[in-house]
């Protein structure tokens, strides 16, 4: 089992070099029977600071985000979380029997609840839906609802587990833009598990490559922003990470 | 050219008025099909009717329909049917509350911990396989002949539906819910509150009606082994004095007292499942 601590000390710092750091991770291993799907993962996020965790299908990515989490009680290493951590699925995985405002309010306590719901909500323009329930909802609202779930924690760290993979191309750019605004007005810290690597280029401080249960590489993107595929750099740092996945390169970028 | 403009304007109408003649004309087809499907029934009655009261079938092995609800009224105003009826109706209450509880419990317990499921288990599976109504002659010997083994055969009969569909409906549960919950920071009591009991609460419906149905059955047979009262005493003493009348009588009691049991328990079905209404317009 990972340890896990939560710490309130800022001397992480000093671990990190990165200025506070939400997350630091020290030899993370996992194993499903005989296969070892993370075999030794270090992995530091630092406050507000947004890393993309790239990697094929299968390469432990989201076995990664769940150890970070908290879900995972059978892998070994060390974890320790410094501040408020929040997690969005793929799957929106809002309760079916609660209405849209309750699943946003879901484990908080104190009598600003339903303010700080009906905020979280209008953040991600949902407000009139706070009645409805899950089912009424398209696969991009239950998806914000989502969003909204983990923003109404006010969380230090958000962690994103390929939260825009089920939905359609348009609802994803949407959601990418949504997610760039909501850190910059919050500035929270996230990592965001996908395998898109243009998603990754828009969204991402910072990006790793897992491949064969380690951090295989760290791309820091110095891109400015806003990002677009038009941008310089853009197209050469794309063409660099999709050869690091072993994708063949297009050469028309 | 007259075809293309057919169709046309039988596409932009279709568009246009799409709500109003859809949903107006199934509604009426219902409401005559219901009608339609009232008429047999009735058909049956009026006939029952006519040959008791002409003679065809003997009253003392059949009597007539209006003779078995001036039956009921007779019993019903000097109070003879009230007293069965309450009598009846608090063996079923006693008998489903303790059945159906502890269906509840152990379902649950089995359900939730690994080890209520390895101990509980195996021996309720093995149990439920017993016709419990073939368990009377074993249960005179343990509880005698009165009150106990009425309310133990109708807990026994409503025991197992409601263990066996609590249990399924807690093993039925998306675990990625659990997990979500997880995140949201609730306690393992919380997450029993907010996503194991509603999202078990439909299987466990489905149980308790399931329960009561059984619950009825076991009654009819507990209150013929020897009942100084209840409906199903009423109809062995009538048989005793040849009162046919009443002996259909306390049958139609028994069936309406199914059917407005299930009645009321589809409608708390539909208030506490709302949800899934939703889930049903999309």
């Amino acid at each position: 089992m990972a340890t896990r601590t939560e710490s309130d000390v800022t001397d992480l710092d000093a671990a990190t070099g990165r200025g506070a750091a939400v997350v630091v991770a020290t030899g993370l291993r996992r194993t499903f029977g005989a296969a070892t799907v993370l075999n030794g993962v270090d992995l530091v996020v630092g406050r507000g600071e947004v890393v993309a965790l790239l990697g094929s299908s299968g390469s432990g990515k989201s076995t990664l985000l769940r150890i970070l989490a908290g879900l995972d009680a059978e892998a070994d290493g060390e974890v320790t979380t410094n501040g408020r951590v929040a997690v969005v699925f793929q799957e929106h995985r809002l309760m079916p029997w609660k209405r849209v405002a309750d699943n946003v309010a879901l484990g908080l306590r104190g009598a600003d609840v339903p303010e700080r719901t009906a905020a979280a909500l209008a953040e991600v323009g949902l407000a009139e839906r706070t009645r409805a329930w899950p089912a009424e909802l398209s696969g991009g609202q239950s998806q914000r609802v989502a969003v909204a779930r983990a923003l109404v924690r006010q969380p230090d760290l958000l962690l994103l587990d390929e939260p825009f993979g089920a939905l359609d191309a348009l609802t994803r750019l949407k959601m990418q833009a949504l997610l760039q605004r909501l850190r910059l007005e919050h500035g929270f810290a996230a990592l965001l598990v996908t395998h898109d690597v243009d998603e990754a280029l828009l969204l991402a401080d910072r990006i790793l490559i897992l491949d064969n249960g380690v951090i295989a590489q760290d791309v820091p993107v110095t891109l400015a922003h806003p990002r677009a595929h038009d941008r310089p750099g853009f197209s050469e740092l794309r063409r660099h990470l999709l050869a690091r996945l072993g994708v063949p390169a297009d050469p028309d970028g | 050219m007259s075809v293309t403009q057919a169709t046309a304007a039988g596409t932009v109408s279709g568009l246009r008025g799409a709500a109003v003649p859809d949903s107006a004309r199934p509604r009426r087809r219902t409401a005559a099909r219901r009608w339609r499907r009232a008429l047999s029934p009735l058909l049956i009655v009026l006939v029952w009717e006519a040959v008791t009261r002409t003679g065809l079938v003997p009253d003392s092995k059949l009597p007539a329909p209006s003779a078995v609800l001036g039956a009921g009224w007779r019993l019903a105003l000097d109070g003879t049917l009230g007293g069965h009826l309450l009598d009846s109706l608090t063996r079923a209450a006693i008998g489903l509350a303790v059945g159906g509880g502890l269906g509840l419990v152990l379902g649950a317990a089995a359900g939730l911990i690994r080890l209520g499921d390895d101990l509980i288990d195996p021996p309720v599976q093995m149990a439920r396989m017993l016709p419990h109504l073939g368990l009377v002659p074993l249960l005179i010997i343990w509880v005698g002949i009165g009150e106990p083994l009425k309310i133990s055969l109708v807990a026994l009969g409503a025991f197992f539906p409601v263990y066996l569909n609590a249990y399924a409906g807690i093993r039925g549960i998306d675990e990625r819910l659990v997990e979500a919950a997880r995140t949201c920071g609730l306690s393992a009591l919380a997450r029993l509150r907010h996503v194991v009991l509603p999202g078990a609460l439909p299987s466990l419906f489905l149980g308790l009606r399931l329960a009561f149905a059984a619950g009825w059955l076991s009654l009819v047979v507990g209150e013929q082994v020897n009942a100084q009262s209840g409906i199903g005493f009423m109809m062995m003493e009538a048989r005793e004095f040849s009162q046919t009348d009443v002996v259909v009588l306390g049958l139609l009691v028994y069936a309406l007292l199914g059917l407005l049991s299930d009645f009321v328990l589809r409608i708390a079905e539909r208030r506490a499942l709302a949800w899934r209404r939703g889930l049903r317009a999309t």
